[in-house]
């Protein structure tokens, strides 16, 4: 076993078991701190696949931002006298069931299909993310920003106590 | 090339499924939440292993992985004000008792 497969199977475990404690852990705050431990081992993966710049990027966005609102969210939610409650809904087992089923699906398509893996040695992911962002993708980079915009602004919106 | 496209298409799945799990299976909006930033996380991983191993010239995957974080941290800000408007009106935000709209 190589070193790439080593590091691999120790990012992989370490993403599959913090996304378990992320969906089974009763407190949300170790939920969400579980959560960043997953964006981190997938930013390493990101590493892997030589993809640098996804990987730097999914520690600013996942990590940096989206944790942290999230964490914000569970601060600004959180039920001062509850705690007792089950975290799991009545249905956990037949979500189970579904979502068993949806991974017998998913690992079907992925042992059984034939890709055609390219030979060749892959680019220099900045280099070729941001020159094509700017040419041949630049209408979807334009309209990332509307969507963004609008994001904001309706978020603003929604969160704003209009009894005031 | 020494790990095969087919490890990280069975990881991204178990990451899927465990995000699908905690969509339907958790009663907490915010948990909710996350799982859906855990499903976000195993498509991008998929769009990423097929940029490295079958488009590697063009990188196609990675762009697509890109708009999928925009639209991640776009979904998170929206979702969280969804969850502060529901706390303000409900004072919970557990999704198996919101029933407003139940005659």
């Amino acid at each position: 076993m190589s070193a790439h497969q080593l590091a691999f199977l120790v990012l992989g475990v370490l993403i599959l078991v913090s996304a378990l404690m992320v969906v089974t852990v009763r407190n949300l705050v170790h939920a969400a701190l579980f959560l960043i431990l997953c964006f981190a081992g997938v930013a390493g993966l990101y590493v892997l696949l030589q993809a640098e710049f996804l990987a730097v990027a999914q520690v600013l966005i996942y990590i940096g931002a989206i944790t942290v609102l999230i964490l914000f969210g569970i601060m600004l939610t959180r039920k001062i006298t509850g705690g007792a409650q089950p975290p799991l809904a009545s249905h956990w087992k037949a979500a189970g069931a579904g979502a068993g089923a949806f991974l017998l699906l998913l690992l079907y398509v992925a042992m059984t299909g034939q890709w055609q893996v390219s030979d060749q040695p892959p680019m220099d992911s900045t280099t070729t993310l941001g020159l094509a962002l700017v040419t041949r993708y630049v209408l979807p980079f334009e309209l990332a920003s509307v969507v963004l915009l609008a994001a904001l602004v309706g978020a603003v919106l929604l969160a704003r106590d209009e009894t005031r | 090339m020494e790990i095969p496209l087919s490890w990280y298409l069975i990881l991204a799945a178990i990451l899927f499924a465990v995000g699908v799990y905690g969509a339907l299976a958790r009663r907490n909006a915010i948990a909710i939440l996350m799982s859906i930033e855990l499903m976000l996380n195993a498509v991008n991983i998929n769009l990423v292993a097929f940029a490295r191993y079958v488009t590697p010239r063009e990188l196609t995957g990675q762009i697509f992985a890109i708009f999928i974080m925009m639209l991640a941290a776009a979904e998170a800000a929206v979702g969280l004000g969804l969850v502060l408007t529901v706390y303000r009106n409900l004072r919970h935000i557990q999704v198996d008792e919101i029933n407003l709209l139940r005659s």
